[in-house]
This record gives C-alpha cells, sequence and structure tokens, in this order.
C-alpha cells in the first residue's frame, strides 16, 4: 500500500510511465481514426484491429511468437540504452546469428536439446563480437556509433546472405533458401498443431537472466552507473572502456540468441529473402519498457498486439499492413519528446524555486513578470 | 542616468535547477569597457547568454536604449545590435575568412544574385583597416592563428552592426603578447564609439582595461564601480565574498612522513600553452598542504594529473611509494589516494543515479559489498548507504532518490561522504565549498580537519582565500603554472602578502623555494 501511494506522488518518477502509457493509448486511438478515415468497412476493420488474437485462435498463438524476436532485440538494446550509447549493431547482431544457427543447424550432427544450444551459443558468441564492432570504433577514433552500426548492418547483411547463397543454398530449390535444417536442430513445439516454439521460454527465461544481470550483479551496476555518467563512472575508478566493450558484447550476444532461436523455432530452412530488421521493433520495445528489461515482455505484447491486429485487419479489410508503420512512429515520437515530460517538470521547479527565494527577488519579479513575457512570445 | 543596456531584476534557473542568476540589475553605459568578474559558476556567462537570446530569463526585463525588449534568439540580439566572441569561437574552419565574415549576410552580384567573392574579400579587408584589427581575407580559418580567429569574430559582430560587443574570456586562450594587442584594438573601438562587455576572471586585465567593473558571485550581482575608485584586493573580497574568518578548532599536530611526493611536473594544454612548469611539492601525513592562486594558474591541471584524468608532459608523483603519473583513476584510488573534484556537477557526481549508487561507486566491488561470482550484496549495500547519509547528515526523503534532485551542499555532502570513508591515506580536495550554503560549509570544514587528525595527507585546492588561509598547515602559491611561494607556516602570512605572490609581483628564491620539497627532514 506504501509502495502503491509513494508510487503516485512522487510525481518525478510517475511522468515517464504515465507519457509511455499515453503514447500507446494516443497512438492505438490514432489508429482507430485513420481506420475510419481510410475504410470503407471501419467498424469491421476496427474490430479486426483490436480483438484479432481473440477471434481466431491462430491469430493468439501468432501474437505469442511475434513476442519472441522482439523480445531479444528489446532486452539487447535495453543494455545499449542503460550505457546511454545508441549503437543499432544488434540488427547485424540478429541476422548473423540466424546465419551462424543455418550453419550449425545443417552442416552438424547432434542430438536433439544439445544441437539447438550449440547453434545458440555460436550465434551468440559471433553476434557479441559483431556487437562489439562500433564500440571499439567509437573508442578507438571517437567514430559515432549509430553511424558505424547502420553502416555495418548492411555489411553483415550482404556477407550473411554471401554465405548461404555460396556455402548453404539448396540448389534444388528454384527460391533462395539454405538447406533444410537437421530434425535434431527444430525447438519442440509448446502447443500441438500451432507454431509456438520453446523458443518463448527461452525468451522468457532470457528476460529474467538480463533483469538480474543489469541490476543484480557488480557489471550491471557498472553500465548503468557509466551510463548515468561516463565522467564520473572515470572519476570513480570504474574500468569505463571495458564496461563499454562488455555491454556490447552481451548486447550482440542476446542478438545473435535471437536470431538462432527465430531459426530453430519457427523454420525448416534459411529462407529469408531479405533483413526482417527486428532491431528497429527491438528499439520501440525497449524504449516503451523504459530501458527495464522487466517491462520488455509487456512492451514486446503491446508491439506484437498491433502487429497482429494489422495484419488480421489487412488480411481481411481494405487497410494497408503499412499502416502499423505509422503508429510506430507515433509512439517513437511521443516518447521521444523529453521536453513533454520536462516542461511539467521545469515548471514546477521554477514555481518552488522562484516562491522560495521570492521576498528577495522581488514580489513583481516572479510569477507576475514571467508570466507576462511568456505571453508576449 | 540612461544606460544603453540595462537589465532589471532579471533571473535564470535552468531545468536541472540551478539558480544561476538571482535578481540582477546590471547597467553598461554607452561607449565603456565593462568588465564583468566572478569565479567560475558565478553567472557571467549565463547573463551574458541571456543578453544574446541564447537562454531565456526566467523573470525580469531587459532594456536597450531605456527600451524594453524581449531578446528571443541570437538573430535579434544582432538585430539589436548586440554582437558576441564566445570563448570557443563559432567559425567554419574550411571556408575563408571573407566567407565567414559575411556568413548569413552575404553580398551578391547584382545580375545573377550569386555570392560575390571579391565583394566579400574588399568588405574583410575594409572593416579590417577601419577597426585596425589585421586579419588575412582570403585565408581558410583553420590556418588562421587563435588570435587571428579571435579578431575575425570581432569584425564579423562589427560587420552585423554591433554597437555591443561581448567578449566572454577572450584572453583564455591568448600569449601575454597578443593579449596585449587585444587589449590596444578594444581600447581603439571604444574611441570608436564602441560599447563593449569584458568578461574575465583576471583581475589585473580589468584594471588594465576597463572603465567600469561589475562583481558577480553565487547569481547575485555584487557590485559594480568605476575601476580608478577600487582597489584590486576590494574587487577580490567581493568576488570571494564572505570577510568573515572562518573559526575552525585545530589540535596542534606534527607533520608525518611523505605521502605525496610529486616531482618535476610539467604540462602543456591542447592551446600549446604550458600550464605547468616544474611543479615539485612533498605532501606528508597529518598535514593540509593549500594551493593558493587565482583561477587558472594551473592547479586544476596539477588536480587532474594528481587523479588520473590528464597525462603529464614530464615528471613524476609517487603516491604511498607507488608511481601514478599516467595512470588510471582507478589504479590511483587503489593506491590508496581519493579526491574531491572541483565540478560536483559533471564530475563529482552522476546526477541521475540514486544517492546509494554515488555514493558506492568506489567499492560496490569490495567483498563487503559483492560475492566472488560477481553478484551484489544489497543488504550490504543498503546498510552502508544509510550509515553514510546518517553519518554526513545527507537531508534526503529517500537514498533510492536521484542525487540531481539534493540541493547544492547535500550534494557536496554525498561528494564529502564517499571520498572521506575510501580508506584512503591521501585526499585531494578542490573547491570543497563552491556554491554550498553556510552551514555545509562549517560541517565540511569541520570533517576536514577531522581526516587531519586521523593521519590524512591532505592537498587543498582552493579559489576561496580564507578558506584555505583557515584550514591549512603550509601553503604554496601558484603563478602561471609555477610554485612562486611556499609557507611552511599557513597562520603567519597574510592574505595581502600571498596576493602579491597570486599577481606575480613577488616571488621567492629557489632556496626558499626547495624547502617544499622536505627532503632533508
Amino acid at each position: 500500500m506504501n509502495t502503491i501511494r509513494r508510487f503516485f506522488t512522487d510525481r518525478d518518477s510517475l511522468a515517464p510511465i504515465l507519457v509511455t502509457v499515453f503514447a500507446g493509448l494516443f497512438s492505438l486511438l490514432a489508429g482507430i481514426v485513420l481506420i475510419f478515415i481510410v475504410s470503407k468497412n471501419p467498424v469491421q476493420s476496427v474490430r479486426n484491429f483490436l480483438l484479432a488474437p481473440f477471434l481466431r485462435s491462430y491469430n493468439f498463438y501468432y501474437l505469442l511468437i511475434v513476442m519472441v524476436p522482439i523480445t531479444f532485440t528489446g532486452l539487447a538494446l535495453c543494455i545499449i540504452y542503460q550505457l546511454r550509447y545508441m549503437s543499432l549493431i544488434v540488427d547485424a547482431s540478429f541476422y548473423t546469428g540466424a546465419v551462424v544457427a543455418t550453419a550449425v543447424g545443417t552442416q552438424l550432427a547432434l542430438p536433439p536439446g544439445l544441437h539447438p544450444a550449440v547453434a545458440m551459443l555460436a550465434a551468440g558468441i559471433v553476434g557479441g563480437i559483431i556487437g562489439l564492432l562500433p564500440a571499439v570504433l567509437k573508442i578507438k577514433w571517437r567514430a559515432n556509433e549509430l553511424v558505424s552500426s547502420l553502416m555495418l548492418n548492411y555489411v553483415f547483411y550482404f556477407f550473411g546472405s554471401f554465405i548461404i547463397l555460396y556455402f548453404l543454398r539448396d540448389r534444388s530449390q528454384t527460391i533462395l533458401s539454405s538447406l533444410p535444417f537437421k530434425a535434431s536442430f527444430r525447438l519442440p513445439r509448446l502447443v500441438e498443431n500451432t507454431q509456438l516454439h520453446a523458443g518463448f521460454i527461452i525468451a522468457a527465461v532470457f528476460v529474467v537472466l538480463v533483469s538480474i544481470f543489469l541490476f543484480r550483479t557488480r557489471w550491471g551496476y557498472e553500465i548503468r552507473l557509466t551510463g548515468a555518467n561516463q565522467k564520473f563512472a572515470n572519476y570513480a575508478g570504474l574500468p569505463v572502456a571495458s564496461i563499454i566493450l562488455y555491454a556490447h558484447f552481451i548486447s550482440g550476444f542476446l542478438g545473435g540468441v535471437g536470431g538462432a532461436v527465430e531459426m530453430a523455432g519457427l523454420y525448416r530452412a534459411f529462407i529469408w529473402q531479405m533483413n526482417p530488421s527486428y532491431a528497429w521493433d527491438g528499439v520501440i520495445v525497449a524504449m516503451l519498457a523504459r530501458k527495464n528489461p522487466k517491462f520488455v515482455p509487456i512492451s514486446a505484447l503491446f508491439f506484437a498486439y498491433l502487429r497482429v491486429g494489422a495484419d488480421f485487419m489487412s488480411r481481411r479489410g481494405d487497410v494497408a499492413f503499412e499502416f502499423i508503420t505509422l503508429l510506430q512512429g507515433l509512439i517513437i515520437l511521443i516518447l521521444a519528446s523529453d521536453r513533454i515530460v520536462n516542461y511539467f517538470k521545469e515548471r514546477r521547479l521554477k514555481r518552488q524555486v522562484l516562491s522560495k527565494t521570492g521576498a528577495e527577488a522581488g514580489a513583481e519579479a516572479s510569477p507576475g513578470a514571467g508570466a507576462a513575457q511568456g505571453g508576449a512570445r | 542616468m540612461n544606460y544603453l543596456i540595462r537589465t532589471e531584476k532579471l533571473s535564470k534557473i535552468y531545468p536541472n535547477g540551478t539558480f544561476a542568476n538571482k535578481s540582477v540589475d546590471f547597467q553598461v553605459a554607452e561607449g565603456e569597457i565593462h568588465g564583468l568578474v566572478g569565479e567560475n559558476g558565478a553567472g557571467k556567462t549565463t547573463l551574458m547568454k541571456m543578453l544574446y537570446g541564447e537562454e531565456q530569463p526566467s523573470a525580469g526585463r531587459i532594456f536597450i536604449d531605456e527600451k524594453p525588449v524581449a531578446i528571443a534568439s541570437e538573430f535579434e540580439a544582432i538585430n539589436a545590435g548586440i554582437g558576441m566572441v564566445h570563448q570557443h569561437f563559432m567559425l567554419v574552419p574550411s571556408l575563408s575568412a571573407a566567407e565567414n565574415l559575411v556568413l548569413g549576410k552575404e553580398p551578391k552580384r547584382r545580375r545573377s544574385r550569386t555570392f560575390d567573392m571579391q565583394e566579400a574579400v574588399r568588405i574583410t579587408e575594409e572593416l579590417s583597416a577601419k577597426y585596425n584589427l589585421p586579419v588575412f581575407a582570403r585565408a581558410r580559418v583553420a590556418d588562421l592563428s587563435v588570435s587571428m580567429r579571435q579578431k575575425l569574430e570581432i569584425l564579423k559582430a562589427l560587420y552585423r552592426g554591433a554597437r555591443i560587443l561581448i567578449l566572454d574570456e577572450p584572453t583564455a586562450v591568448l600569449t601575454p603578447q597578443e593579449t596585449e594587442e587585444l587589449f590596444a584594438e578594444l581600447k581603439a573601438l571604444r574611441q570608436q564609439g564602441k560599447t563593449i562587455i569584458f568578461i574575465s576572471h583576471k583581475l589585473k586585465e580589468i584594471f588594465n582595461l576597463c572603465d567600469r567593473v561589475t562583481v558577480m558571485r553565487d547569481g547575485r550581482l555584487i557590485a559594480t564601480h568605476p575601476v580608478a575608485e577600487v582597489d584590486i584586493h576590494q574587487i577580490s573580497n567581493e568576488m570571494v565574498g564572505r570577510e568573515v574568518h572562518f573559526e575552525v578548532s585545530r589540535p596542534p599536530l606534527k607533520a608525518g612522513k611523505p605521502a605525496l611526493v610529486v616531482r618535476d611536473i610539467s604540462f602543456v594544454d591542447d592551446f600549446g600553452i604550458p600550464k605547468l612548469k616544474h611543479v615539485s611539492f612533498t605532501l606528508r601525513h597529518n598535514e593540509i598542504l593549500g594551493v593558493v592562486g587565482v583561477d587558472g594558474n594551473g592547479q586544476t591541471e596539477l588536480v587532474e594529473i594528481l587523479t588520473g584524468t590528464e597525462k603529464p608532459l614530464a615528471g613524476s608523483a609517487l603516491a604511498n611509494g607507488r608511481e601514478i603519473t599516467g595512470r588510471s583513476p582507478g589504479y590511483i584510488r587503489r593506491c590508496g589516494l581519493a579526491h574531491i573534484a572541483e565540478d560536483r556537477i559533471t564530475v563529482g557526481t552522476a546526477l541521475p543515479a540514486t544517492i546509494s549508487q554515488n555514493l558506492l561507486a568506489d567499492r560496490y566491488w569490495r567483498p563487503q559489498f559483492c560475492t566472488s561470482a560477481g553478484f551484489l550484496k544489497m543488504p550490504a549495500m543498503a546498510a552502508e548507504t544509510s550509515r553514510l547519509v546518517r553519518d554526513y547528515d545527507i537531508r534526503c526523503s529517500s537514498p533510492s532518490q536521484p542525487v540531481a534532485s539534493l540541493s547544492g551542499g547535500n550534494m557536496q555532502k554525498v561528494v564529502v561522504a564517499r571520498e572521506f570513508t575510501a580508506e584512503a591515506s591521501i585526499l585531494v580536495i578542490s573547491q570543497p565549498t563552491r556554491g554550498v550554503d553556510i552551514g555545509a560549509i562549517e560541517y565540511i570544514h569541520a570533517r576536514i580537519m577531522d581526516m587531519r587528525s586521523a593521519g590524512k595527507a591532505i592537498l587543498l585546492v582552493s579559489s576561496d582565500l580564507q578558506e584555505v588561509m583557515a584550514l591549512s598547515d603550509s601553503l604554496i602559491v601558484m603563478h602561471e603554472g609555477e610554485i612562486v611561494a611556499y609557507f611552511p607556516d599557513a597562520s603567519a602570512v597574510t592574505d595581502r602578502e600571498l596576493g602579491l605572490y597570486m599577481l606575480g609581483i613577488k616571488r621567492q628564491s629557489d632556496e626558499a623555494l626547495r624547502k617544499v620539497l622536505h627532503e632533508h627532514d
């Protein structure tokens, strides 16, 4: 009870949560308005959009499946954002992780259980090493990690396609496809006759692991402290460079494992004709979760819900699936506007300070003059 | 009296809660060179930013020619005839001087309406001759010297029709010769009817150049004087503030064995200006060695080198017998040296992090708080946090609130609590009470004396002369990167005497200075 009360009286920590919820609700609302504008049968479309997971059981399981990869990329980006870095290299880690898993899944013969585990480990390590690259470039040459990671994403996308095309391709197929995975590589199904696979459980385990890592171990502590103020961390004696490196490795590791889980859980062979770019969805998931891993499942659920709804609606009506990107844009726009939160914070602060020193600042100098000036502009 | 530019009860509160200007009534008359002095963080730059439209006042008004104006942007400031030369130049390095000068107000060819380079060069040379500020019009800015870039900045403001020129610490990047040159040029500008606001914390320069001087402290305007009517001591008293002499109880103690041995440290900054020249001294246990000097005479650089954020050009420093120059701050801390940073906002604390994280940032890894597998012992950390919060009287509602929400005094207590319990034998303390309320000042001073009694070796750097004199056992004076005086007994010297050394008027013999090495003790 006490914690709940404190939660609602501490306005500083409440404001960002409210903004997050507001971003979600506002985007949903905007989506509905949009449907009414473009659709010939808006009521039916809105119903399909909002209730998709409950209308057909297929949609419900599909929702859970969609959550898996964006949970992994969301977790990976939580770590990067805790460090206050902007690297998006997790996209390359995820894609290359899938390629590495394909290699393990097609080339090695291992017992079931061990086979996907080995694939995940290998994919994680490769993903982690890829994750390191922008950090190394940043530390050594101060290259902006956002730019270098975006560029490297292309490099690894084409490199991965090259590997599939030249070494792992199934030449009996007319479309681009790798050789089929060994049966031992595939993750078991959780529910018969659905696609829901054990990767869902693995993702849940990683949510717990990353939460513990960030908030209960010295390494997570170091990452959070370095993110809070890198100069301070250096001054307090933290090994800042190595903290930045291992944070990026772990983030890339999560991306790589995510790619492997996706392969072993959903597919019979590597058949991506283009990069699914789950990292971009991960950005929104991590932002909605306010870079806290324990909120990642909630925001991934919300995000998957939007996706599945939009997908179902577009197949049943006249609203294109791409409409979801509009909603994503809105969410990001609202979340990225720190100023919405800061505006209220600043106003309150100003009032406090001015009233405290009101006597010496002179009566007419405090609220009156400020308001008059604000009005003039 | 009518003023060219005048502010009325101007206040500024930054979003992080810093109250940078408190009801400032600042007045500048036409055709004068007006000095604006104050310590770092006194609010000089904030005041100027409001005049130049870079920041908006939280309250109060600005008048130009006795007419109230709202300066919403730099653009409007320029239109109102205000020009500013920033400490860090706002020039495009890859363009020529002439192109930079006319940028935003370019001369165009009559027919084609394209940029007229010839005309730009002509304008530059004409202005340069008119105001006697020589620049190479066709040279790329990247190839110009620092002093010439500064002249170009001034010309740029004049080209835009500035009547009022604001110069933010223009001499910080100049050599003494270039400074003299600049002063001659500024005086010539005054003769041509321009009004100049000159920001500095070097008092000598104010007395060489200005007609009137305004002193700021803690965001307040303390006083404005005609320069002819005051002396350097009065201004420095007003800058530092309290005439009050601090009462601290000082149990008699004999200095112990050497703890920090500094020999021949030299350092050159990014501009190639030497900041430290062969600095040598020995700091002993049970001793507070005060470092005195006008801000910017190498104290900051010395501390940065001793604490690992800068590498010296040459020289050595041994902390408890281990070499620390060029090593990481973490290594130096493990050698037993703790450090109160002069800037608690950007370095000494992590503002968004919790009080607890800030208190334990240097020790979370110790076995007491962390298992060998790397898991944090949360109960032990919570216990240590509440012990420090209680022992150091940090006023907060919860140890998990962000440090940013604390007052300046309590924020500093967080820093003090961490550094004084760091299991270090050497303490390097910079500006321990800057921007801190009186109550917290007394508290921190008492704690520093406790540390002395506990046998720590303490190097105390503060621009508050009264503070250093009251706390220190012995003093060294720094001027232009050198130690120019050593006083083994701080109580035997007056502030007037110290002032002569601080301003470089007097200097002790090399023999007297050798005593600070304590080689024959």
